[in-house]
């Protein structure tokens, strides 16, 4: 019967098209775009295919997830240690903050950070100067930019290097003990390679009416990454809330008759057994995460919903395909994301004989 | 006579007027003073009581709660000195410098909110275009909502079920005939006009009506044994659980006029509804597996030994246990929709956030963004805490029962 129904469907849908003088293919993702992308991580002109706008709107919906994902996950973790604090005004204004961001839409925060927040910024000849050299106004957040030189590229390359060598350093067994901690001692060493290699800063400096210099942080993308970061932070509070009072009293009693401090209780006992609990709870909100970033839809951030479920499906005509194709790239966007937090869940787990 | 007296001080107990204070007299109590002079607790705690004044307590409660160590002193520096940086001005803001009076632009002048705004817009918000005088039809479905569903909520009913079967089958005919009319005298209302908070409502609860009996269905397929069925349910809910709700939306919107029959249209509104459905059944169909897994297998096999068929042991066995259980997660799934029905915006329906968006854009009215989605926030903030707070209370009746 299903079949019967699809065939049916499918042939509707041919007739539909044919009516309107369009063919059911994915061959339009190698034509001229002619139309411009406002914020990309590489290169792109209007002379690009749709292909390469796929790649680009790609890049920037992973930029800006994996931004609220480290955001949102810090955030939660603090107002969520708040929430258990034997301070009665931390642990209510933790509860407040939890409360309030949980109980309302998502869609409206985002929407209120750019239009309420960042729209009624001033101008660029007024911009609000930030510790560091930082500039906010209405055009965005501007940062300082560290400029490479030419033939020092090298250096940046080391210090990539240096960070992506920590998880095997941390294993490395030297005199019969792991290194473990140790190994974060490559973070300075990263960064002062990183130091070495910078030919000089680029300041974001005012001239005439615009800012130059530095990297603009478009106001889309900083309203988006704080509408997703702070709602899912109130998740990931009450996550991390129940998995700590999941532990059982007699592991916190058991650290203090041993003599530990407050702070080896938390980190040597109790938190490697929350994370266990944590996990795949963290998973699906990471997961949610992720396909809330369509939500840029509302503000005009340039990730794949936005270009191609708009831009692209209005110019090319073609509603089914852009669709599948948004739908089949978050679908293994989600795929990865779980099979790798499933990998990583298997690693924390309590191995039970 | 030697009588010791002795002060226990109750570091951990609640704040309490009254303290106790042991006494061990030597004619009542067990005869043997104390000879050293290293305080030993040997009466009893109704031993007697000493009033301290309120300044000691409120005192107490500060040190015990507020300036415990060091580090818990310097955290409520840093918390008030947040709060002061917070919420003085969005008092100021909000209330002192506000106004409310008047029905122009013109009547804000000052720097506070201008509520104005939201009160000359507020039958939009509250209604979208529903016609002003048919409002009344809007009330009083929502009345017969509360009415109907009030005694499903309610902690002692009897018949919930049979409530439930109510709300779910008979409400919504008599809320469709009133909100579009064309029958009994009524004028007929286009769905075009309906928007606002009322919409939101509306589509939250067809969604729940159509989800949870769908997700219920889904869930038992997924814990079928009939492999193809088992199949198919998964992939269902893997499918939604696994895409963004958007597209959801806009597969609604732009997709399914292309597998429609020529002439044949369905309703923008009709659409959305269904893609909600379809979308939240996945999610509900996990949270009631949850709810499946939860009941003890015993629970079933005592359900098939006295005779049951499989439709009788998951309808008067296993499903009424398993839901019972899964209540909060599914109020949980109910706020999480109800947030979600303000995505419509983006497909062109105007619900509470798209009317707000659209009163922002009025040039007689602009530069009120920041009344409009506070306000809005607030309106499903209460809405979204009542739904909570039921769930939270649930649950903790859930734990009292299970002992």
């Amino acid at each position: 019967m299903t079949v019967a129904v699809a065939w049916v469907l499918v042939h509707i849908a041919t007739y539909n098209l044919a009516r309107r003088d369009l063919t059911f293919g994915f061959g339009f993702l190698f034509n001229r775009s002619n139309f411009d992308i406002p914020f990309r991580l590489v290169s792109w002109s209007e002379e690009d295919t749709y292909g390469r706008a796929l790649f680009v709107s790609a890049l920037n919906t992973l930029l800006v997830a994996s931004m609220g994902v480290v955001t949102a996950t810090l955030l939660g973790l603090l107002v969520g240690i708040m929430r258990l604090s034997v301070n009665w005004l931390a642990r209510n204004v933790a509860l407040a903050y939890v409360d309030f961001v949980r109980n309302t839409p998502q869609l409206i925060q985002i929407v209120f950070w750019y239009l309420a927040v960042l729209q009624s910024l001033p101008p660029p000849r007024q911009s609000i100067v930030l510790p560091a050299g930082m500039l906010l106004n209405i055009r965005g957040f501007y940062l300082p930019a560290a400029s490479m030189g030419e033939d020092s590229q090298i250096f940046s390359w080391l210090a990539l290097l240096a960070i992506l060598a920590i998880p095997f350093a941390w294993r490395i067994k030297i005199g019969g003990a792991h290194l473990r901690g140790k190994a974060l001692l490559l973070v300075p060493v990263a960064i002062a390679l990183f130091a070495f290699g910078v030919d000089h800063i680029s300041w974001p400096t005012l001239q005439g009416f615009n800012i130059v210099g530095g990297i603009q942080v478009p106001p889309e993308l900083v309203a988006l990454w704080a509408g997703l970061s702070i709602y899912s932070s109130a998740f990931i509070a009450e996550i991390v809330r129940g998995s700590i009072e999941a532990i059982p009293k007699g592991q916190s009693e058991a650290a203090l008759s041993l003599g530990l401090k407050p702070r080896q209780r938390l980190f040597l006992v109790i938190l490697p057994q929350a994370l266990r609990i944590m996990v795949p709870q963290m998973t699906s909100q990471y997961l949610n995460l992720i396909k809330s970033t369509t939500l840029g839809e509302a503000v005009a951030y340039p990730e794949i919903f936005q270009i191609f479920a708009g831009t692209v499906m209005q110019q090319a005509s073609k509603e089914i395909e852009t669709i599948i194709i948004v739908m089949v790239l978050f679908l293994s966007i989600n795929l990865i994301t779980s099979a790798f937090m499933n990998w990583y869940n298997r690693r924390v787990a309590l191995i039970e004989n | 006579m030697l009588a010791a007296r002795l002060v226990i001080p109750h570091r951990r107990a609640a704040a309490a007027d009254i303290e106790p204070v042991v006494t061990t007299d030597a004619s009542s109590g067990t005869g043997v003073a104390p000879k050293s002079s290293v305080p030993t607790f040997r009466g009893t705690f109704d031993g007697g009581v000493r009033r301290r004044g309120i300044l000691y307590h409120i005192f107490d409660w500060l040190r015990r709660n507020l300036f415990s160590s060091y580090t818990n002193a310097a955290l409520t520096v840093a918390m008030v000195g947040l709060l002061a940086l917070v919420v003085p001005p969005f008092i100021r803001w909000a209330f002192i410098d506000a106004t409310i009076s008047g029905v122009a632009k013109s009547a804000c002048v000052g720097d506070g909110a201008c509520w104005t705004f939201i009160k000359v817009r507020l039958p939009t918000f509250f209604y979208g275009r529903y016609p002003a005088d048919e409002i009344w039809r809007v009330n009083l479905a929502g009345l017969l909502m509360i009415a109907f569903g009030y005694p499903v909520v309610r902690e002692k009913t009897k018949n919930r079920g049979v409530w439930l079967l109510l709300l779910l089958a008979v409400f919504p005919i008599l809320a469709g005939v009133l909100l579009v009319g064309g029958i009994f005298g009524l004028t007929y209302v286009d769905t075009n006009s309906w928007g606002g908070l009322m919409l939101d409502v509306l589509i939250s609860f067809v969604t729940v009506a159509g989800a949870l009996p769908f997700g219920i269905v889904l869930a038992l397929g997924r814990r079928s044994q009939l492999p193809i069925v088992r199949l198919m349910s998964i992939g269902f809910i893997e499918l939604w659980r696994g895409v963004p709700l958007l597209t959801a939306l806009f597969m609604s919107a732009v997709m399914v006029p292309l597998f429609l029959p020529e002439g044949v249209n369905i309703d923008r509104l009709i659409r959305a509804m269904v893609a909600l459905v379809l979308f939240n059944s996945a999610y509900m169909a996990e949270t009631v597996r949850g709810g499946l897994q939860g009941v003890p297998v015993g629970q079933e096999e005592a359900a098939y030994s006295i005779g049951l068929s499989w439709r009788q042991v998951q309808v008067f066995v296993t499903l009424p246990q398993a839901l019972r259980y899964v209540t909060p997660g599914l109020v949980n799934n109910i706020v999480d929709l109800f947030k979600d029905t303000t995505l419509v915006t983006i497909v062109g329906l105007f619900d509470l956030l798209g009317a707000v968006s659209q009163a922002l854009k009025d040039p007689a009215w602009l530069g009120f963004a920041k009344e409009g989605f506070v306000f809005s926030a607030v309106v499903f903030f209460v809405c979204c805490f009542a739904m909570s707070s039921y769930g939270r209370r649930f649950e903790r009746r859930l734990s009292r029962h299970k002992g």
